[in-house]
């Protein structure tokens, strides 16, 4: 899987509220819940154009917070390709898995600036800052997980699982 | 064997040992939704092709976050909840008037019990860790998984334990404890970890200091908290009609990292903007007399029975201040009604508190309590970070329900000692 784009940068703890505020909560659909992503620490920033095919690297403990899957729902819907992240919270994690939101966890994030142009290679681990032309190894998912998003998200591996026990 | 509490409970699931950083797929005991939650997994549940839901007996629906519904939209959430309890005929599932904040009514209800492993489309699920359970907080996703095949994935977690000795002091409650073992940890010195709280000194923590303890696990980014199953919770079990059996972790259980906690060192806690982190004694707070519009006691964290009670003790040697707004919110039916028995409620509205239904309200911003631009609260719920309350530049500072009630008093953040 191959992912290329604009990169715009957020700094630690990114919680869900930052993410989408809980007044916003009152729809699930990700098209609506897109327009408010990120509203409180970037007001407008989900109705900007170029935000559609664009990557976001943020700091430290990337979701924290509640629970909500409207928060990675938000960000997909609002077309971001991926999240890499100097460390993710756990439910955001599985939230981004289950949903099929590729994550990264990503030391180095000092050495982007927003509006680089980066590409992302998942089944090698790279990336590559096409404004300095040096590349970075993301942590690949454990196998596991990798299956999960390989059969499109949590359900439908529960699906694929339900024949095989069938079988 | 020597296992900690987490391993013991899903080595009894497995069937065998296991080991942090495993995967697992297993049959959960209990899972939970509310009224955010719910109506997402039920939109995937079908589209993803599901029919009739695995275990009805299972499901637990709880209709407390915009409840009682603030607008249209917040009630169409609720109704597709409520059509889908009719529907899968899921017993369990709890209307405003017969329930209360999930994380109060549920153990209150004798439907989460020790050993079992409980997954809720709610991060502060981990509240149940206080019955010894294990008690996870999962996404939507997840629920509508258990919706469609009554299963989980897990990654074994490595534990941290935390042990307590000693006693509190006066007025330090599990709201103090958790915030002060926070600030040592960091918003993310737990991440993905379990927080085993262990200890003589457990036995010197109520029941309801072990739920806000457990609550705010999640605060140090914890994958839950746990507690041992000692005397106080079979009690509590008793009162509840049924039977649990101790469960305690072994003496050799590998921890991942052990931390020391005096109880008697703790002092009264106050945790300032923007996160559950910034905790600083009393003392230092209140020398700085910082001025409040609003308070809020009451959440899953702090909105139990004991917290009333502490609250109105307080409450009643004078009025809330005049500049300061001052909102109850029992955490359930069954807890307001025993305060309205035992006389609390009185004194709340006595001292010119308003007394709301249970709900979780403004503890996430939703209503009941929103905060204007630039306004400050003191908060017994659990997170006070930017806009959790209202508006983006509003305050929160997070205090248990003793600090909370004299600080009402007094106008500023203060101790009940002061008063
Ligand atoms: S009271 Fe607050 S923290 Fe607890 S479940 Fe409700 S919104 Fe979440």
């Amino acid at each position: 899987m191959q992912i290329k784009g604009k990169v715009f940068i957020f700094g630690d703890n990114i919680n869900t509220d930052l993410i989408i505020p809980a007044r916003y909560l009152l729809t699930s659909d990700p098209q609506e819940l897109a327009k408010y992503c990120f509203e409180d620490i970037r007001p407008g920033f989900g109705q900007r154009n170029d935000v559609q095919g664009s990557i976001v690297i943020a700091g430290e403990n990337f979701g924290s917070g509640s629970s909500r899957e409207h928060a990675p729902l938000a960000i997909k819907g609002a077309g971001i390709k991926c999240v890499l992240a100097k460390s993710f919270s756990r439910i955001f994690l599985r939230n981004a898995i289950n949903i099929g939101l590729p994550i990264g966890e990503l030391s180095l994030i000092n050495e982007f600036k927003e509006g680089d142009e980066i590409e992302i290679n998942f089944s090698s681990g790279k990336i590559v800052n096409r404004r300095t032309q040096k590349t970075f190894e993301i942590k690949p998912y454990p196998p596991f997980l990798q299956e999960i998003i390989i059969s499109g998200g949590w359900l439908n591996y529960l699906k694929t699982l339900g024949t095989k026990e069938e079988r | 064997m020597s296992l900690t509490l987490a391993e013991k409970i899903l080595a009894k699931k497995t069937g065998r040992k296991v080991e942090p950083g495993e995967f697992l797929l297993l049959e959960v005991d209990v899972a939970l939704g509310n009224d955010i939650t719910a109506p997402l997994a039920i939109k995937e549940f079908y589209q993803a092709g599901g029919d009739k839901i695995y275990d009805p007996e299972k499901i637990v629906l709880v209709s407390d976050h915009f409840t009682p519904n603030k607008d249209i939209k917040s009630a169409e959430q609720a109704k597709q909840m409520r059509e889908f309890a009719k529907t899968q005929k899921i017993k369990k599932y709890f209307e405003i008037g017969r329930g209360g904040i999930e994380h109060v009514l549920l153990p209150e209800e004798g439907i989460v019990k020790p050993g079992h492993l409980v997954v809720g489309a709610d991060s502060h699920t981990c509240t149940y860790g206080a019955l010894g359970s294990l008690a996870i907080g999962v996404g939507s996703t997840d629920l509508a998984g258990v919706f469609l095949a009554g299963k989980v994935w897990l990654k074994v977690p490595p534990t941290i334990k935390i042990e307590l000795i000693g006693k509190p002091k006066k007025y330090v409650s599990g709201k103090d404890i958790i915030l002060k073992i926070i600030s040592l940890l960091g918003t993310e010195g737990a991440n993905y970890k379990v927080l085993e709280f262990s200890g003589e000194g457990v036995k010197n923590l109520s029941m309801a200091s072990r739920f806000t303890m457990a609550n705010m696990a999640i605060e140090a980014g914890a994958k839950t908290g746990i507690f041992p199953v000692d005397e106080k919770v079979i009690d509590y079990a008793q009162e509840r009609g049924y039977k649990a059996e101790p469960l305690l972790p072994d003496n050799s259980a590998k921890y991942e990292k052990i931390y020391k906690f005096h109880l008697n060192e703790i002092n009264l806690q106050v945790a300032r903007p923007c996160l559950p982190s910034n905790s600083k004694d009393i003392q230092e707070i209140e020398k700085e007399k910082i001025k409040i519009d609003q308070v809020v006691i009451g959440s899953c964290t702090n909105g139990r029975l004991e917290d009333l009670r502490i609250a109105a003790s307080i409450m009643k040697k004078s009025k809330v201040h005049e500049n300061v707004r001052c909102i109850v919110i029992p955490g359930s039916q069954k807890v307001y009604y025993a305060a309205l028995q035992e006389g609390l409620i009185e004194t709340f509205i006595q001292s010119n508190c308003v007394v709301s239904p249970p709900t979780c309200g403004p503890c996430l911003g939703g209503h009941m309590g929103v905060l204007a631009k630039g306004e400050r609260a003191v908060a017994t719920t659990n997170r006070n970070f930017r806009g959790r309350m209202g508006h983006p530049e509003s305050e929160i500072y997070l205090a248990s329900p003793a600090v909370a009630s004299a600080s009402a008093l007094k106008g500023f953040i203060c101790s009940p000692e002061s008063l």
